[in-house]
């Protein structure tokens, strides 16, 4: 067990190498749990192989939960405190497209191969590397596969895990598959919501408005960006994805705004929020069309301070590895940690291109030293390190 | 032997096997040894994933494999640096018995490796299969682990694991299967036609069979082996395992068109050998196509011979590598 954190710094350079010669767990690690489709509340048969992993690793706990989680503990020789490392498995595709993923000598490419396949990959080949590094930590450390987490999921794996056990917890790593480089300490407010207009099959052509779902929708559009979004604290509204109608000549009936209202303020989000419940709410009175305003995500802003043990040593090991720094705001795993007041951080593990892309890429080389990253956060932690006196 | 019972008795889903630890143990028990080999040609978008798959779920995770080999035609793209890089042995077709007059094709790889590879079990696995995963090798070779009377296991694909009982739905093969190769079978061998995939290019076989059975060296490989395994030691010494899905390029109906004719050659030459027919008279060599450039029809014509490697235990190098006796009929 390294006796300072100066001794971390200086075994990163040999265990590189050594997260180097886990290549081929790790790759496939990567295609093997890449190619099982995993849509959100669709994880089961993802998260099923993720715990027979854990099991063939010899790890403990092996178990998955009512949520979907994937769960197990790779037992620390003192055992008396707890590090959690977490990756979520679920991803933006639908089951039913081609989840196939080609290896070339540099890359892996393939739907979700980033987002967040290689994180979870990396979650099941932490134990090999562990072991090819003869890292012994004192601490249990808790792998997670958590289920649930993006769009209407909300994070509810973590969440649920995190609200429903009595471990005490003394760090969290959120595992991303990109972008190396990325730290993120703090989470900022975001509500997560669609706006769906909706006209009725007997519609009245001398009403405005209700000849189409999308006119109305537009409208709502138009207030939206009327509504006042100030530079402090900082706030924005993002229009994220727009479905409606159903083909050139009939009129659509539907149309469905996905949007999120992200703020330094939490307060600042939920006024925006009321302003939006006011626009639909108006437009189904003025115009018979039906506008439903459906917020269905939320994450309160919070986090740990940039001067943070964990961050601090997060950001010289980042250093020593010569990687990039970006530090930015998260509105991932990381919140459902700064709910509980767990220190926490989020890392990536490599570079990509084309994310959530159905050409999807991750290069290889780079994985060995977010791997690493990976090391030496728990051997930080572990070590007393990124406690708070 | 029936073709119901057999169906019934020798043919296996393969998550039937999926305890690959037990058939490490029992492999280990009976001291085999099972090498996998990957013939290729410009094979190098997916080349790459078998290899990293099969070393590590096959060689370092569960030690099923006792070697992974690439046998390539001479592909000028960078399938063998991309196998390489990846931990596989590699070698090249022609220089394996360089002193054998030269041959180029699919079945050339898989006669030589019988040669080159040392395991009593050969698992072939084609190197264009998209999403590849451990059952291609595991389910081929488990039976062959379990089931002492067997001796070549045959791939078959995307049979549902589940359907109503009402429901009937054709199971087969490719278009050259139930077009060219299953009515053939059911004029001249009907057993045969109980193997549903009889053209899939990944089996495992024995090597005590491998190297008694001739090799043509192109389309009609695996077409001749079943034949010729056949007659020698009847449908018992089959079975066949359902590998689900295998997600690979699809061919076009005029390369279709060449493999069928391939495989026609090797058939009748098989019937006349056997006194199925008799007076064959002198065969074509050559396969006319027709294509249409700016509006005139115009004759493709290829040449194509079904060269045939013999027995393997016919040639010397072989019989003194493996220590083996001359050949017998069994």
């Amino acid at each position: 067990m390294p006796e300072s954190f100066e001794e971390i710094l200086s075994m990163l350079p040999s265990l590189r190498g050594q997260c180097a010669a886990v290549r081929e767990i790790l790759l496939t690690n990567l295609v093997m749990v890449g190619e099982i489709p995993a849509p959100t509340f669709g994880e089961k048969e993802r998260v099923d192989f993720l715990q027979r992993r854990f099991s063939e690793c010899g790890l403990q706990n092996c178990s998955t939960d009512e949520v979907d989680n994937a769960l197990a503990v790779l037992p620390g020789e003192s055992g008396s405190q707890n590090i959690l490392v977490v990756a979520h498995t679920d991803t933006v595709f639908p089951a039913a497209v081609d989840h196939t993923i080609s290896l070339q000598a540099d890359i892996v490419r393939g739907r979700g191969v980033a987002d967040n396949s290689l994180g979870l990959a990396v979650l099941m080949t932490l134990p090999a590397a562990l072991e090819r590094a003869n890292i012994r930590l004192q601490s249990n450390v808790v792998l997670i596969g958590a289920s649930r987490s993006l769009g209407r999921g909300n994070l509810e794996g973590l969440r649920f895990f995190l609200g429903n056990n009595d471990m005490s917890l003394r760090a969290g790593v959120c595992v991303e598959g990109v972008e190396l480089g990325r730290l993120s300490l703090t989470s900022i407010g975001m509500l997560r919501g669609e706006i769906t207009c909706t006209v009725s099959e007997e519609y009245d052509w001398t009403r405005f408005g209700t000849t189409s779902a999308i006119l109305t929708l537009n409208e709502a559009i138009n207030r939206v960006l009327e509504i006042p979004v100030p530079r402090r604290p900082r706030t924005s509204i993002v229009l994220g994805t727009i479905q409606g109608g159903q083909s050139f000549n009939t009129i659509a009936k539907q149309a469905v705004l996905g949007f999120e209202i992200r703020s330094e303020s939490r307060e600042t989000a939920h006024k925006i929020a009321e302003q939006m419940q006011d626009i639909t709410d108006e437009l189904s009175s003025r115009t018979g069309a039906d506008a439903v305003l459906d917020v269905f995500a939320s994450r309160d802003p919070g986090g740990i301070a940039f001067s943070h043990p964990l961050a601090r040593h997060t950001r010289a090991i980042m250093n020593e590895l010569g990687i990039t720094q970006r530090i930015a705001p998260s509105t991932s795993e990381l919140t459902a940690f700064i709910d509980r007041k767990i220190p926490a951080v989020t890392t990536g593990i490599t570079t990509a291109e084309n994310l959530n892309q159905a050409d999807e890429v991750v290069y290889i080389e780079p994985m060995f030293t977010g791997l690493t990253q990976l090391l030496g956060i728990l051997l930080a932690i572990d070590g007393g390190f990124c406690d708070e006196d | 032997m029936k073709i119901e019972a057999w169906l019934k008795s020798n043919t296996f889903h393969h998550s039937a096997f999926w305890d690959v630890m037990q058939a490490v143990k029992e492999k280990e028990r009976q001291n085999l040894k099972i090498s996998l080999c990957i013939p290729t040609l410009n094979e190098e978008k997916t080349i790459g994933k078998e290899i990293v798959i099969f070393r590590s779920e096959l060689m370092e995770r569960y030690p099923l494999l006792d070697e992974i080999a690439v046998i390539d035609s001479g592909s000028e793209d960078s399938t063998l640096e991309v196998a390489k890089a990846f931990g596989a042995d590699v070698h090249l077709a022609s220089e394996i018995l360089p002193d054998l007059d030269a041959r180029t094709g699919k079945g050339e790889n898989l006669w030589k490796a019988i040669y080159q590879l040392k395991g009593d079990i050969i698992v072939y696995v084609d190197a264009d299969i998209k999403n590849i995963h451990p059952r291609f090798v595991y389910g081929l070779v488990s039976p062959l682990i379990y089931r002492p009377e067997v001796k070549y296991v045959k791939a078959f694909y995307d049979r549902p694991l589940a359907f109503s009982e009402k429901q009937v739905r054709p199971s087969g093969g490719g278009r050259v299967t139930e077009i060219l190769v299953r009515p053939l079978f059911s004029l001249f061998f009907p057993d045969l036609t109980a193997l549903i995939q009889p053209l899939s290019g990944e089996y495992a076989v024995r090597r005590d069979v491998l190297e008694k059975i001739p090799f043509p060296i192109g389309y009609g490989v695996e077409t001749s082996h079943l034949i010729d395994v056949y007659n020698k030691w009847g449908l018992g010494a089959f079975a066949q395992t359902d590998l689900d899905q295998r997600v690979h390029r699809n061919q076009e109906t005029r390369s279709l068109g060449r493999m069928a004719f391939g495989i026609m050659q090797t058939f009748l030459r098989r019937l006349e050998n056997m006194d199925k027919i008799k007076d064959l008279p002198e065969m074509g060599k050559t396969l006319h196509q027709f294509q249409v450039r700016d509006r005139n029809y115009e004759q493709v014509q290829f040449e194509i011979t079904e060269h045939e490697r013999p027995p393997m235990i016919s040639i010397p190098a072989y019989r003194k590598k493996f220590n083996r006796g001359e050949a017998h009929e069994s």
